[in-house]
């Protein structure tokens, strides 16, 4: 690997500092504070991994929505016979495991078939965890725990620095070189000795298994846990737009996208409750039309236009 | 038996609905996520003219039929003719496609929501009995399967003899060469979307003599139709006719036999299977 | 010799299409072979089904006597048998130094960091192309697009090469250049397999030729050999007597 150079050791500072300052919100702040801070960790982490893999691929996956609602469930069951601390892991290696079957379902084949695959997971999943109430007679699942709303802040901080620093590593790593490369011409890709079909599975374990970490995380807050709850379709959308709204072409990008669009959706969700979903609609088409980039490509537009007029000065 | 003509009566009018999505998809090359909100669309002025004026749904087609495809034309015109534009592969233009139609649908819902409601709306239209075959049959299923196949007919007729329907097939099979011999595949792909809006409308208005509709619905028949194109090979039209069918019949027994509850389960599981081994469909070629 | 490549009755169909019919030829090693012949004989789709692009229909293909036939484009693409394409395909949003990285990272000797920057430089030197790593592929030239893709394929250290029409498009100075590059490929030891139109460069380059027509091997030989057969000139031609 590479040495790291000091502007590196500069951003890894930087990040430092931030999630320092960050995580000392709940000691500061009130409650409502707190609550968005959560949704805003809960959203970067979900839309930062989401982007480690639908960045470079060029895959849309609607799937966050199934692997959280499967690792708020583990939480959900598995608190009643198994110490907390084992069941992030669990969760972790529950979403990768179906991540990686997902996978080896649709990434052979093109992009749409995964989108769709994707849309209907959720759907699947929860009908299936309804029907299985149903016949089984239980309702919902009541998760009781100590754990504050804080806790879950610092977990997902916590998880938040991980994966920025797993999208640091792969980005250096061959296998982030393979995936940039398969999204920019997978023929080319697999005739230069790429195994696209595996490079893209074992990337996409990625975000299934932290999507699913997140739902275990969450599950507390919920407190009464119901297949409609853990799995809104909803959820997988917000996280697509989140992330392409900010841009998927850096890691910070879909932080950037998340913190604005939480505040107008909870904007929207107060004055105007019905029209949240005009309002997805709206932004899909403003990503598409205006931002295909996100906000990232607009700041690396701004770059390029200083660094041409200083060329001329 | 009774199951089998049930899952027909149903499977027809499903195949409608599929042809829509397969002449945007198949042909026209757009992923129209936005697919089953035109149905629901075209099921709410079909139970509107019903319940204000008494107008015959089987009617009321006529008026849906071009008013979609108007508004379909335009959709191609204004949001996706310059995504095929802009777009440098496939993929991307596949992608973009994705992310406005699921756009374009999420605004329609909203915009269902904002003017009529969320509630679900259904009415009784033709629910006589008829016998067939010794078993009784809602009066208005029959009509709509029977409205489905003369229209899935003519379609495929015009589809194999016309110059227009040849010329759509063209660019579904070709689109570069089909620009060497002098097709506008700009015009003829916006043909092909704005004719598959109006089938699909169609389809929405013969569905919602039968069915509850609301405008939170149309996802699921968005799935459907997406099982049924890619079961029959993505652009083949008798793939489409049959995999319509069987979906029909699966759907029918899933809900007789198992559970009314796991029918978006049960088609989900034959895409699954469908995508493991045979991912071109019944009759597509096998993709390289 | 030693064939190095071996095809033996390989056949693609294409539905009701039969674009190779039963092709029998061998490559021999540090030689260039030419496959040519008029437009729609299914050369290109025979490079294809060597590269791995899609399956054979029937038939079979061994390196060194090893079968290859079932294997995916990337497992032949490790194996040393790399390819340019008849419509030239660069990473579009890469530099041109990335673009040779690829070929030099997941090629045939799978270098990583410095290594792979080292043996990408050496490539773009060598199709001429040294020192221009940084450029954007928006900013290239048709010819230089064609040199990094070579630079790309080169820099996975290939033991076969297969080139499809790369010397299409190009003036008389470029042919020149492109015909010594291409022969000093043969000379450092690797073996070439050359689909072209251009008949100057194949009489120059190629020590074997094959033809085809309509899917099948019409004739075999030298240059000189089979540019003279009355079969090969009526299949370029077409037949006088109709």
């Amino acid at each position: 690997m590479t040495a790291l150079s000091s502007r590196d050791w500069g951003s890894l500072a930087l990040c430092a500092i931030a999630l320092i300052i960050a995580a000392c919100l709940p000691l500061s702040s009130g409650a409502y504070n707190l609550t968005i801070g959560v949704t805003i960790a809960m959203y970067t982490v979900l839309a930062t991994s989401w982007a480690l893999f639908s960045g470079p691929t060029h895959y849309i996956s609607l799937a966050t929505a199934a692997f959280f609602g499967v690792g708020a469930y583990v939480t959900g069951i598995g608190i009643q016979h198994l110490p907390y601390w084992t069941l992030l892991p669990i969760a972790g290696v529950i979403g990768a495991v179906m991540a990686a079957l997902v996978g080896l379902a649709t990434l052979r084949l093109s992009g749409v078939y995964f989108v769709i695959f994707t849309l209907g997971l959720a759907e699947f999943v929860r009908q299936a965890i309804t029907w299985i109430q149903n016949i089984s007679g239980t309702k919902g699942i009541y998760v009781l725990t100590q754990i504050t709303e804080a806790h879950i802040y610092w977990q997902l901080l916590g998880l938040a620095a991980l994966v920025w620093l797993l999208g640091w590593l792969i980005g250096r790593s061959r296998l982030g070189f393979a995936l940039r490369i398969i999204g920019e011409d997978e023929q080319v890709a697999r005739h230069s000795g790429i195994n696209t079909a595996r490079a893209k599975i074992l990337l996409f374990m990625v975000p299934g298994a932290v999507a699913a970490i997140t739902g275990a995380i969450l599950a507390p807050r919920y407190v009464y846990l119901e297949p409609a709850l853990a799995f809104t379709p909803m959820l997988s959308f917000q996280v697509v737009i989140m992330a392409l709204l900010g841009g998927t072409g850096r890691l910070w990008g879909p932080l950037v996208g998340v913190i604005p669009f939480t505040f107008l959706w909870e904007g929207i969700s107060a004055s105007f409750p019905n029209q949240t979903t005009l309002l997805l609609g709206v932004c899909f088409l403003v990503i598409v039309y205006l931002l295909p980039k996100g906000f990232v490509g607009l700041v690396d537009a701004a770059r390029r236009r200083m660094r041409n007029s200083e060329g001329f000065a | 038996m009774d199951v089998l003509i049930t899952g027909l009566l149903l499977g027809g009018t499903y195949a409608l609905i599929a042809m829509g999505l397969n002449l945007q998809y198949g042909m026209a090359r757009i992923m129209n996520l936005a697919n089953g909100e035109m149905l629901v669309t075209g099921g709410f002025v079909a139970f509107w003219f019903w319940t204000g004026s008494q107008i015959s749904p089987l009617l009321t087609v006529f008026l849906v039929a071009p008013a979609a495809f108007a508004l379909n034309w335009l959709i191609y015109v204004i949001f996706l003719g310059p995504l095929v534009k802009r777009a440098r592969s496939r993929g991307q233009l596949e992608v973009d496609a994705i992310l406005t139609t699921f756009g374009l649908s999420f605004v329609a819902v909203g915009l269902m929501l904002a003017f009529f409601g969320g509630d679900y709306f259904s009415y009784s239209y033709l629910s006589t009995p008829i016998q067939i075959f010794g078993d009784t049959y809602g009066a208005n299923r029959v009509a709509a399967f029977v409205s489905a196949v003369l229209i899935c007919g003519a379609l495929l007729l015009w589809l194999a003899r016309s110059r227009a329907g040849m010329t759509i097939r063209a660019i579904s099979v070709a689109p570069d060469s089909a620009r060497l011999v002098g097709i506008d595949v700009r015009r003829t792909a916006a043909l092909a979307f704005a004719l598959g809006g109006a089938v699909t409308a169609t389809g929405g208005a013969l569905i919602s003599t039968f069915l509850t509709l609301d405008a939170s619905t149309g996802v699921i028949f968005t799935l459907k139709a997406l099982v049924i194109v890619i079961m029959g090979g993505v652009g083949d039209v008798r793939g489409t006719i049959v995999a319509a069918l069987l979906l029909g019949l699966l759907e029918t027994f899933v809900a007789r036999m198992i559970d009314p509850g796991l029918t978006l389960a049960a088609a989900y599981l034959l895409f699954v299977v469908i995508l493991l081994f045979r991912p071109q469909g019944l009759f597509g070629r096998p993709t390289t | 010799m030693t064939a190095l490549l071996s095809l033996r009755g390989v056949t693609k169909r294409f539905g009701g299409l039969v674009a190779v019919n039963r092709m029998d030829f061998d490559v021999t090693e540090h030689q260039v072979l030419g496959l040519i012949g008029p437009n729609g004989s299914g050369k290109s789709t025979t490079l294809n089904l060597i590269s791995g692009a899609f399956p054979l229909s029937a038939g079979s293909i061994s390196l060194r006597g090893q079968p290859i036939t079932h294997l995916q484009a990337q497992d032949i693409a490790r194996r040393g048998i790399a390819r340019t394409f008849q419509l030239v395909r660069l990473l579009p949003s890469m530099t041109v130094m990335e673009n040779v990285k690829a070929g030099a990272v997941f090629g045939h000797r799978r270098h990583w960091g410095h290594e792979a920057d080292a043996v990408a430089e050496a490539m773009l030197e060598k199709v001429g192309m040294g020192g221009r790593g940084h450029m954007t592929v928006g900013q290239l030239t048709y010819i230089d697009t064609k040199r990094v893709e070579l630079a790309r394929v080169l820099a996975g250290e290939p033991r076969v090469v297969l080139l499809d029409e790369w010397l299409a498009g190009l003036n008389p100075t470029e042919l020149e250049e492109g015909i010594h590059l291409i022969r000093s490929l043969r000379d450092e030891g690797r073996t070439v397999i050359l689909v072209e139109h251009v008949m100057d460069a194949i009489r120059s380059l190629c020590d074997r030729c094959v033809v085809m027509a309509a899917g099948t091997k019409i004739a075999e030989g030298t240059p000189t050999e089979v540019l003279s057969d009355p079969a090969v000139i009526r299949a370029y031609l077409g037949d006088d007597d109709a």
